[in-house]
């Protein structure tokens, strides 16, 4: 049930994901061998445009990509299309923007 | 549109090794349950079939050796069907659509099934034989015979007209949404066309122009399993093989076609299109293509 539009939406969402994700390894594996506590990680973060930027991003990208994975997943499994499809899609991308969206700003904001 | 009505088969094989280790098709579930006549355990199978999985044998006592064949054909229409099993002589040199010509001529005249060349250059004759799409003229049975027994069902994907036949239509309709139809501005006073089979636009072409519409990657296709819309490898095949025409003047209208609901980005790129095409064909590589070429287009680059 992919359109153009769509198929490029889960394409270029993959391809901001896939910079970040090798970006939060790298920092995961930084802060571990460091021996960073979660305070000194928070003091880091809090107040860091660049990390509300960074982790914001990651949470855009994958709302988009994973609503539309599941659209795919869910419209190829069952019967379900049109307005309720679309309105699935929409709940999943809200769900994971509001969730994901929640745990950037308590990281980040000072 | 709505889903179609689809051959009902369901994996998995029970017992059988298959000799190639081609993939199966497991997943799939039946649009309707049908009826299943178990046969009685044969004593030369040596594993037993769980109660919950389906025959993969014939559906009657057939004692079967070295001169004859246990072949189970699905009988029935759209609304549901059994297995029905027959006794076959072993010929030499026998294909599968020998052994259903033999049933229809000598054992039950009622059978109903599509064929024509016989010599694999129509695309008629294409059947389920033991769960996988093949073309059955240019099959032989000693390449899928499993202990003297074959098993052999209507198309995958396709509503069922009667026992083997299935109707074509709805593949054959995706051609036309897919664009898949030459669109010409040459007419008798115009002269030949030159086209360079050096090209690599006509040798996008060319990869993709003895498709015989057999169905066979239609059948073996999961994506169109799952989503009915969905346009399927051939008439992609098409689309691209047509797209790369220079003779063909509608790129634009192709791109539109395949862009849309049910086209060529609903495709996972899991190959069984590929991997089943009874000429060696590589639908998956087109459809390839054409994402590739809509990418570019989206991106104001390319054709059209």
């Amino acid at each position: 049930m992919l359109d153009l539009r769509l198929y490029m939406a889960q394409r270029l969402s993959a391809l901001i994901m896939a910079p970040l994700v090798i970006g939060h390894l790298a920092v995961m594996i930084y802060a571990v061998q460091g021996g960073l506590s979660a305070g000194e990680i928070l003091g880091r973060t809090r107040g860091s445009l660049f990390w509300a930027l960074f982790y914001g991003g990651f949470v855009v990208a994958v709302s988009v990509h994973a609503a539309i994975g599941l659209r795919t997943i869910i419209s190829e499994w069952t019967s379900l299309r049109g307005p309720l499809l679309n309105g699935f899609a929409w709940v999943i991308f809200a769900g994971l923007l509001a969730m994901g969206g929640r745990a950037v700003l308590a990281v980040t904001m000072a | 549109m709505g889903r179609t009505l689809c051959y009902p088969i369901w994996r998995p094989c029970s017992n059988a090794a298959v000799g190639s280790g081609a993939r199966r098709f497991s997943s799939f579930r039946p649009a309707s349950p049908v009826a299943m006549v178990r046969r009685t355990k044969d004593p030369a199978e040596g594993t037993d079939v769980p109660d919950n999985v389906p025959d993969n044998t014939p559906s009657t006592d057939i004692r079967h050796g070295a001169d004859s064949l246990a072949v189970s054909v699905w009988r029935g229409d759209g609304d549901g069907g059994v297995w029905e099993g027959f006794t076959v002589p072993r010929q030499p040199s026998q294909t599968v659509l020998d052994i259903v010509t033999w049933i229809q001529q000598e054992a039950d005249p009622t059978l109903t099934y599509r064929f024509a060349c016989r010599v694999g250059m129509c695309g008629s004759c294409a059947m389920m034989v033991n769960d996988e799409p093949r073309w059955t003229c240019r099959t032989h049975v000693e390449r899928v015979v499993r202990d003297g027994a074959i098993r052999i069902a209507p198309l995958r994907n396709l509503p069922v007209i009667k026992d083997l036949a299935t109707d074509m239509d709805p593949f054959f309709d995706k051609w036309v949404k897919a664009e898949a139809t030459h669109h010409g501005s040459a007419d008798r006073h115009d002269g030949f066309a030159p086209i360079s089979p050096d090209d690599p636009q006509r040798i996008e072409a060319s990869a993709g122009i003895e498709c015989i519409n057999c169905a066979v990657c239609y059948a073996a296709c999961d994506t169109v399993a799952g989503n009915p819309d969905y346009l399927g490898p051939a008439a992609l095949q098409r689309a691209w093989t047509l797209y790369n025409d220079s003779r063909d003047e509608a790129g634009v209208a192709i791109l539109d076609a395949v862009s849309a609901q049910g086209g060529c980005h609903n495709c996972h790129s899991m190959g069984s299109c590929t991997h089943y095409c009874p000429n060696d064909l590589d639908p998956m590589a087109a459809i390839a293509g054409l994402k590739r070429a809509t990418a570019r287009r989206f991106f104001g680059g390319g054709q059209g």
